[in-house]
């Protein structure tokens, strides 16, 4: 547990937070959202926690990006909020 | 006794965790997408996820996988050796049963666009009221 | 509606933010989750069970019927996807898409032409159609297998690495829905049909109730897997080990097969002619 990769992990995270909620475009949206599931998988293998961060990495930034993306195709792209 | 700016530093993992949370709540509440409510859905679960994983860690300690595994017979293991893993174990049910709603979900916001043509909270409201009115 | 639900929100992280001077600092050995039951799990895992990995052991034998009931949530969210969103195509839509192979020209048939045989040289697109690339698809037909034996590997693995059933049936998933994505969705409904991909999650919660079951008839308690030492014929700590084996495979199963199916039906809303 270095403390210092564990701060800038969790700096990175909060900011892929806010700015997956914020993009007006859900596409983008989707696409951040992968990446603050990756970066929730670091920093779970930070902590040690190994199975769950293999199983966020193949579950979080694999399948649920892909099911958002279809989601987003079929529907529409344009948000207003 | 510890000063505030002690407790504030040794605990820095919790407040990462309030903040997700804040964060979640917020998109569930306040957004007017339903596909932003789902990504503020998912957000909340990952923030419960992290804070069970960070109760569990030790200091010094190493992953829970038994080093010299089939080796040496009647090896003693120390348990402040090993990272506590039941929080991994009760973890790993929640992701996959996060993955599991976030497919139902998006299914049943699929349904409401094909029905509503929109996916906006207001204007699903006002096309059900002029439905029922009419 | 913005303002309260950002009051409502602070209003939360206020409260944690005042039961949070209560919690046990960060990585301390003596805090109450380390105390109580883990200890027995860590000490007792290799004399009980034979298998390294603390967690996979845990997850399989220790706590086996959560994960039972888990493999069934999974199989249900699948069923779930398929009522809400399947519907029989039984009409024609109105206009389909061609492209002749040898030359690469893409026509459009309106609704109420006649459609081309079912011969090889005329390929059926999306409607939504890009040009075709060869990249696309090489690297995919040379990448897909690689990843299904990575699958495989880190299922049959999880005893010593980390890993386990889920991870590697959604692995396996994944490569399947690569599959989908590079070629058609046509195409591979004809390799995994989605008749094929509903019973292969079946049959995974069936392969895990199943043990189960087996202990129950071979004498012990439901999931007591040391009864099935007679059907393995070796001590109970390895017939513990082969069950932890045989039931991470039917959960394997079960996710593969409930992740297939929840992007077929996903990205096609239903109708399963034209996909991503």
């Amino acid at each position: 547990m270095i403390w210092q990769l564990d701060i800038i992990i969790l700096s990175m995270v909060i900011i892929c937070g806010i700015a997956a909620i914020s993009i007006k475009d859900l596409l983008g949206a989707a696409i951040m959202f992968g990446a603050y599931s990756f970066m929730m998988c670091l920093l779970w293998s930070v902590m040690g926690a190994v199975d769950v961060a293999f199983t966020e990495a193949s579950v979080g930034a694999g399948v649920s990006t892909v099911f958002f993306v279809a989601a987003v195709f079929r529907t529409t792209r344009r948000t207003r909020d | 006794m510890e000063t505030i700016g002690d407790l504030i530093i040794a605990k820095y993992n919790y407040w990462a965790v309030i903040a997700l949370l804040i964060i979640g709540l917020y998109a569930m509440i306040a957004k007017n997408n339903l596909v932003k409510k789902i990504i503020g859905m998912n957000i909340f679960q990952t923030a419960i996820i992290l804070f069970y994983i960070s109760i569990g860690s030790k200091k010094g300690a190493t992953i829970p996988i038994i080093v010299h595994g089939h080796g040496e017979s009647s090896h003693v293991v120390h348990a402040a050796d090993y990272i506590n893993p039941l929080p991994h174990v009760l973890m790993l049910t929640a992701i996959v049963v996060s993955v599991a709603t976030l497919g139902v979900a998006l299914a049943l916001a699929m349904k409401i666009y094909s029905q509503y043509g929109t996916l906006e909270e207001d204007e699903i409201s006002e096309k059900i009221m002029e439905s029922e009115t009419a | 509606m913005k303002a309260l639900g950002l009051v409502a929100a602070f209003c939360l992280g206020g409260l944690l933010f005042y039961i949070s001077f209560d919690f046990p600092g960060w990585g301390d050995a003596k805090s109450p989750a380390s105390k109580h039951v883990s200890p027995y799990y860590i000490e007792h895992t290799m004399e009980d069970t034979s298998v390294p990995n603390i967690v996979t052991a845990v997850l399989a034998d220790y706590r086996g019927y959560d994960t039972l009931f888990e493999t069934a949530v999974i199989f249900s969210a699948g069923l779930a996807c398929f009522f809400l969103l399947r519907i029989p195509e039984h009409k024609a839509p109105a206009a389909r898409f061609y492209r002749h192979l040898a030359t690469g020209i893409t026509f459009r048939i309106e609704k109420g032409g006649r459609l081309p045989d079912d011969t090889k040289e005329f390929e059926r697109i999306d409607s939504v159609w890009v040009p075709y690339d060869v990249i696309i698809n090489m690297t995919c037909r040379l990448v897909v297998p690689f990843i299904q034996l990575f699958a495989l590997y880190v299922i049959a693995h999880g005893h010593h690495s980390p890993g386990g059933g889920f991870q590697g049936g959604v692995i396996f998933g994944a490569a399947i829905i690569l599959f989908a994505i590079s070629n058609n969705l046509r195409r591979t409904l004809k390799q995994m049909s989605e008749q094929t991909s509903a019973l292969l999650g079946s049959l995974g919660v069936i392969i895990y109730a199943g043990t189960g079951m087996l202990c129950v008839l071979l004498g012990a308690g439901f999931l007591n897997y040391g009864a099935l030492k007679s059907f393995f014929g070796v001590d109970p700590v390895a017939a513990r080990s082969h069950s932890i084996l045989m039931v991470e495979i039917g959960v394997g199963i079960a996710v593969t097969a409930v992740m297939v199916w929840i992007y077929y039906n996903l990205s096609s809303t239903g109708k399963q002619d034209e996909g991503l």
